[in-house]
């Protein structure tokens, strides 16, 4: 077969259809700095240092996408909050934005032109889109109205809000889809080929699915209709198989999958309705050797490749800054390898 | 109602629509079940065994996927509460003795520590809630309390890393207590509590109790 670009193999593997080898998206965000000779706030500091190690790092291991996701708490900071930058993983958001329950029927969401930190990653997608064109996808990220709330108020504060003031809950929804919605469009206008939709709060690891159905799996449908372009759910580890049915009734193209359920399960849980994206696992990933790698690879791919409708990648959806350079090149020496379709099929 | 007036400890339908008022988050009714356990019989520590066990089954659903963790959350939280409202001399338990203290070590995320506050607190334990430290300022803090047992509490994979780090520092600077470690990166890596030179591990807020009870040289 054909050698792909990387846009051809994803798209196909995307139709259900078999590509030429098992797509790969190594999610890396904080390695540019490392490529760089740079911190880490140095790194995001500045949309050229990022537009840099993007590209680096695509040359280097060769995979399949490109990641303009500087790190989650950017939306807080957007909404006004804090960052606190580490030196060894990604940045967490600091205190809450939202203090009290009263303070949602004030909220307004923010301009996403007006505001610097969210004009940075503009920036870097339509740099990227500027040196790559359409050969390979690049993944703008949004986190879903639903899940926002964790890094806006706190995750126990959010479950108080959830289970005991449902009229400020769906107020701040309404507050963050209009938000999420601006946001995707920004992403998508600058040049990304599609949205990462981070929902982590929707797994049934974190709630219960009945509350899903009342809650997330509603915003997912309203959002996703609203977001012009192709959508990726990703749980951030979470596992799916409790709301498999649901998560492709909400409109997305992609589902990330945890490490935590088997892969040949989900295939055919979603078979034909979604493509399934995971689910190495990042934590061990930083003790792998080349002989690890391999065969963390080739098992996934014999349980999840036949027939296409897969995406190989970590199961969180970023992959710790700890994983070296070394396990990383493995890993895609392992794909190409033992990923290719021309091998006949047989992945076993 | 009137079923509860005949409690027995060993009663599994009162277990059962306690647990089952946890797992819907009502706390109305949790609390309805303690008070007509507490006014139609008070053998000691009756209140404790209804919420360990309703505790324990939810820390299985949870380790089997049967229970999210929005469950957990707010079943420890109103146990905890319960607990407090019922036995305000106690608002702490301090059934168990024992110095402990709970401590985000260089992360931010505090939920597994709220969640696991509240189960052992709720279960009679008596712990001290040092919120969120670097490891200097833990390291001076374990030293001067004198500590039995000190659990910390990561999501973070660089934080639960630097346990190696205070574990040395600790060692070295003479703390005699047991390092107990928990969250996310623990649980994705089994071995890595071991490689950061931990004590012990728990998979999950009511393992958290077994181990601790080990730990201080008691029975859960």
């Amino acid at each position: 077969m054909k050698a792909m670009s990387s846009m051809e193999r994803v798209l196909t593997t995307l139709g259900h259809r078999e590509p030429d080898r098992v797509p790969l998206f190594l999610l890396l965000t904080m390695h540019g700095a490392k490529e760089l000779g740079l911190g880490i706030k140095e790194y995001f500091g500045n949309v050229e240092h990022v537009v840099e190690g993007q590209l680096r790092m695509l040359k280097k291991y060769r995979h399949d996408c490109l990641y303009p996701f500087f790190y989650a708490p950017i939306e807080v900071e957007a909404w006004g909050g804090e960052v606190i930058y580490a030196d060894d993983g990604p940045p967490n958001s600091g205190a809450p934005v939202i203090t009290s329950a009263e303070k949602v029927a004030s909220l307004s969401p923010p301009d996403v032109y007006r505001t610097p930190c969210l004009l940075k990653v503009l920036d870097v997608i339509s740099g990227l889109k500027a040196n790559v064109g359409g050969t390979v996808p690049i993944i703008g990220v949004v986190m879903s109205p639903f899940s926002l709330p964790v890094m806006q108020m706190g995750f126990g504060a959010y479950f108080e809000l959830m289970h005991e003031q449902p009229d400020f809950f769906w107020k701040l929804m309404r507050v963050n889809e209009a938000f999420c919605c601006d946001w995707a469009t920004a992403q998508l206008k600058a040049g990304a080929t599609a949205i990462c939709y981070f929902d982590p709060v929707s797994s049934p690891t974190i709630i219960p699915r009945e509350h899903y159905l009342e809650t997330g799996f509603v915003i997912a449908k309203r959002t996703i209709a609203s977001i012009q372009g192709p959508v990726a759910t990703h749980l951030a580890s979470g596992r799916c198989m409790g709301i498999s049915d649901l998560l492709p009734q909400t409109g997305t193209a992609v589902v990330g999958v945890s490490m935590e359920e088997d892969l040949d399960v989900l295939k055919s849980a979603f078979a034909g309705k979604a493509t399934i994206m995971g689910n190495l696992n990042g934590i061990a990933m930083r003790n792998w050797n080349a002989e690890d790698a391999e065969k963390a690879v080739k098992k996934a791919v014999s349980l999840a490749a036949r027939g296409g409708g897969f995406i190989l990648s970590d199961n969180h959806g970023e992959i710790p800054w700890q994983v070296p350079e070394d396990s990383l090149l493995a890993i895609g020496e392992a794909v190409r390898e033992w990923g290719r379709y021309s091998l006949g099929g047989d992945h076993d | 109602m009137e079923r509860y007036c005949m409690y027995d400890p060993s009663d599994s339908m009162l277990d059962t629509a306690f647990w089952g008022a946890l797992m819907r988050s009502n706390r109305h009714d949790a609390e309805q079940i303690m008070r007509q356990l507490l006014v139609q019989t008070s053998p000691p520590g009756s209140a404790e065994k209804l919420v360990v066990t309703a505790l324990e089954r939810i820390g299985a659903d949870w380790e089997s996927g049967r229970a999210a963790l929005s469950q957990v959350y707010m079943s420890g939280r109103i146990c905890e509460e319960l607990m407090a409202l019922i036995f305000p001399r106690t608002p702490d338990g301090n059934n168990v003795s024992g110095r402990c203290a709970i401590v985000l070590l260089n992360d931010y995320h505090t939920l597994g520590k709220r969640i696991v506050l509240s189960a052992l607190r709720a279960s009679g334990f008596s712990i001290q809630d040092w919120g969120q430290m670097t490891q200097e300022q833990l390291v001076a803090k374990a030293l001067e309390s004198d500590v039995e047992v000190l659990l910390i509490s990561t999501l973070m994979l660089a934080s639960a890393l630097k346990v190696k780090d205070l574990k040395t520092e600790l060692d070295a600077k003479g703390f005699n207590g047991k390092l107990l470690v928990g969250g996310a990166p623990f649980r994705l890596d089994k071995r890595l509590w071991k490689d950061v030179g931990a004590d012990a591990t728990a998979d999950n807020a009511m393992d958290s109790i077994r181990v601790l009870s080990s730990l201080l040289g008691r029975q859960s």
